[in-house]
């Protein structure tokens, strides 16, 4: 089948998704993110990559902070960034995806940042862009649905490398909400790519995906076995609405079944990295005192996340 | 366009409902049959049509069609070889008013193509709340009542409305899909859902449903018919009804014996079907189901344009455009599985005609002379060109089929050629 995200000499056109990367191109990523890691430290942080093109960050689904992260690495690279509030403008006057991304490309915009509250909508509009012979217009997906947010599985796999350096003898549990994570599904997809020695799925029945180990994962419905002789653990947030009523019977129950507390966190290895894509809530999967704790690399995480989206952009502007 | 006397000379005559399968000629007045290998006396046709190369089946009788705008879906119809279909009641607005269904069969007549044969709403508006006037709607040509996709949520509404149509015979047909277990769900609850991050439908909201309607029709003795079975699990359970004597009937549509949840791809909206494709075991069960004559085949032809499918998966909208795709998949299955044409032809003609109770679906001398020549060894491609349906909607657009259909004829009068 036709990679959606690669153009004819397999070189990243679009970041859709992780599943269907080669692992070069992910190294890539990351080793490119590493070297503007410097740009941000210094005193000006502009590279000029991006100059003239046109970034659209279009968020057809609220979510101000990774919309600044994209918004930061744009500007970084030097690109004029324009930021459209879709939730509140053209779809709720009966305007399809597909005309709003048709109106953007008359105005000559060379990238857009897509967030969408359904799955596979990035993939649509590559799609039509394919149909429409405008590869020189790119698509980052900034979160689907529960299907794919590719940026944040890259920037977890650079803050693991950053630590661990070598993927190949890691454990890896992945905690909580999984059915509904689309940050748990790119996580999957990339240390599989990667080769790490596990990946670990855990959380309760309700949470888990059918059909989930055909991913190349170890389901475990018990924290404390799949917390044992990990070197990173990931918590996903638990959504508000999902914390009481037919998924879970409470926040309280949930918190005290798959939460990470320091206790818990002493089943994993003693240098074990605690992550989180944020935003946290802080008792209900996470322990402030794991929060704030020595093993969290949460801060680290977003501080790289600009790093790597950067990295991205200017990838992909360049194929 | 009158009742001529036909004689179609040469063809490779195949009617499943006699296991004929040789080169006979066949002869036409009246609008009927008059003579099968034999004229009859004093016969002298009026035209003469070479069929040569071709196969003469009895023209195809399909389950549910969805018909849109009336008349480039009844052209579609003809184009496939289609002769006879039942259309289900979720129309806009739904059929449950005679008046509705009076003036579908009108419409549908005088384009004088395929016939059409209504399917009334079960319930009123098909909410599911209140039963609808059935004996009306049969009076204004309704062969059968159903839910179409909407479910019946209360049992004990489920359980009346059996009991009223069996009080008068009426057959009832239900997609059997649990609306709770199904809930906002797109696609088959498997690894390409899980992996796409698309809502699943379980398999057990097609088990729970399936189990539910064959007890309550046991409990009402109706005439059972259950729509688009899509797993095997759910092949099982009718399966065994049968074995226990139940004369529960099923079919599946001509893509589901072809395609699974794997066809989805990158989000490939034209494989957003209801019910949904599901694992290749499915299809496996399906495809046997449907051999050993469990479960007919029909077409599910819902015509849906662009606007409807460029969207993302999950909002799309559920359905393919098939009418002109039901003999070419259904010979599909038939090279692919090394079946007889006469085992295969039955599921789209014989089979489904004795469900609906219709005189078609066979060749023999008095019957309606509705009949399809085909050429069984012609290519052609899926295109949207190539569709005379108003909907483009199907997986299979762009790839290479084989078997064309080169005339039909309903009531003795040729309806379509190529």
């Amino acid at each position: 089948m036709h990679n959606p995200q690669l153009n004819a000499n397999g070189e990243l056109t679009h970041l859709l998704s992780i599943e269907g990367l080669p692992r070069e191109v992910i190294v890539h990523i990351l080793d490119t993110a590493s070297s503007f890691l410097k740009v941000s430290a210094r005193e000006v942080k502009k590279v000029p990559l991006l100059r003239g093109k046109s970034v659209f960050n279009l968020f057809f689904e609220n979510s101000t902070r990774t919309r600044t992260t994209f918004e930061i690495a744009a500007k970084r690279l030097s690109a004029d960034v324009i930021n459209l509030d879709v939730t509140r403008s053209s779809t709720a006057k009966g305007e399809t995806l597909l005309d709003t991304v048709d109106n953007l490309v008359a105005m000559h915009a060379d990238m857009f940042v897509v967030r969408h509250a359904a799955s596979g909508a990035p993939h649509l509009i590559a799609d039509h862009l394919r149909r429409l012979q405008r590869s020189d217009v790119h698509v980052v997906n900034a979160g689907d649905g529960r299907h794919a947010h590719p940026t944040q599985g890259l920037l977890d796999m650079y803050t693991i490398r950053h630590y661990k350096r070598d993927f190949s003898q890691l454990v890896v549990a992945i905690v909580g909400d999984i059915l509904h994570s689309r940050v748990a599904r790119s996580d999957i997809h990339a240390l599989t790519t990667l080769g790490v020695a596990e990946v670990r799925a855990v959380g309760p029945q309700t949470l888990l995906p059918a059909c989930v180990e055909s991913m190349g994962v170890r389901v475990f419905n018990d924290l404390r076995l799949g917390l044992r002789d990990c070197d990173v653990v990931i918590m996903l947030r638990l959504q508000n609405e999902r914390m009481s009523g037919t998924l879970l019977p409470s926040a309280r129950e949930y918190f005290r079944c798959y939460g990470l507390t320091p206790a818990m966190l002493e089943l994993a290895k003693p240098e074990a990295i605690v992550m989180h894509p944020g935003p946290m809530n802080r008792g209900v999967e996470i322990d402030s005192d794991v929060a704030d704790g020595p093993q969290a690399v949460i801060l680290p995480q977003v501080t790289y996340g600009i790093a790597v989206r950067m990295a991205v952009m200017s990838i992909i502007a360049g194929n | 366009m009158s009742a001529k006397k036909l004689h179609i000379r040469n063809g490779r005559l195949v009617d499943p409902a006699h296991g004929l399968d040789r080169i006979a000629d066949l002869f036409i007045a009246d609008r009927r049959i008059v003579g099968v290998g034999q004229a009859p006396a004093d016969y002298s046709a009026d035209q003469s049509i070479d069929a040569a190369g071709l196969v003469v089946c009895p023209g195809l009788v399909d389950l549910s069609a969805r018909l849109g705008g009336i008349e480039p879906e009844l052209a579609a119809a003809v184009a496939g070889g289609v002769t006879s279909l039942a259309c289900p009641p979720d129309t806009k607005p739904p059929l449950d008013e005679p008046g509705l269904v009076e003036r579908l069969v009108r419409r549908s007549e005088t384009h004088a193509l395929a016939r059409v044969f209504p399917v009334g709403a079960l319930t009123q508006e098909l909410a599911g709340q209140k039963l609808a006037e059935m004996h009306g709607l049969s009076n204004a040509g309704c062969i059968a009542f159903s839910q179409a996709r909407r479910p019946i949520v209360n049992t004990m509404l489920l359980l009346r409305a059996m009991q009223y149509a069996a009080t008068f015979g009426y057959a009832v047909r239900l997609r059997p899909q649990d609306d709770f277990l199904a809930g906002e769900g797109v696609a088959h609850d498997g690894e390409v859902a899980s992996r796409l991050g698309l809502t699943g439908i379980p398999v057990c909201a097609e088990t729970v449903a399936v189990g539910t309607a064959l007890e309550l029709a046991a409990q009402t003795g109706v005439r059972l018919h259950l729509s688009r079975l899509s797993s095997a699990a759910g092949m099982a359970l009718v399966r065994q009804a049968r074995d226990n004597g139940m004369s529960v009937t099923c079919d599946v549509s001509a893509h589901h014996l072809h395609l699974s949840e794997a066809d989805i791809g990158y989000f490939d909206t034209n494989a957003r079907l209801d019910p949904p494709l599901r694992s290749l075991t499915d299809r496996q069960a399906l495809r046997a189901a449907a051999q050993e004559g469990l479960a007919v085949v029909c077409s599910d032809h819902t015509p849906i344009d662009a606007d409807g499918k460029q969207l993302p998966f999950a909002e799309a909208l559920p359905g393919v455009t098939a009418l002109e795709l039901l003999l070419p998949l259904t010979l599909l299955w038939a090279a692919q599985d090394e079946l007889p044409l006469t085992l295969a032809l039955a599921r789209v003609t014989c089979d489904p005609a004795s469900i609906l109770g219709i005189d078609a679906g066979a060749l023999r001398v008095g019957s309606r002379a509705d009949v399809c020549l085909f050429d069984p060894a012609e290519r052609w491609q899926v295109t949207a060109a190539s569709l005379r349906s108003q909907g483009k909607n199907t997986p299979f657009l762009g790839r290479e089929v084989q078997g064309r259909v080169r005339m039909t004829l309903v009531d003795g009068r040729v309806v379509f050629t190529a």
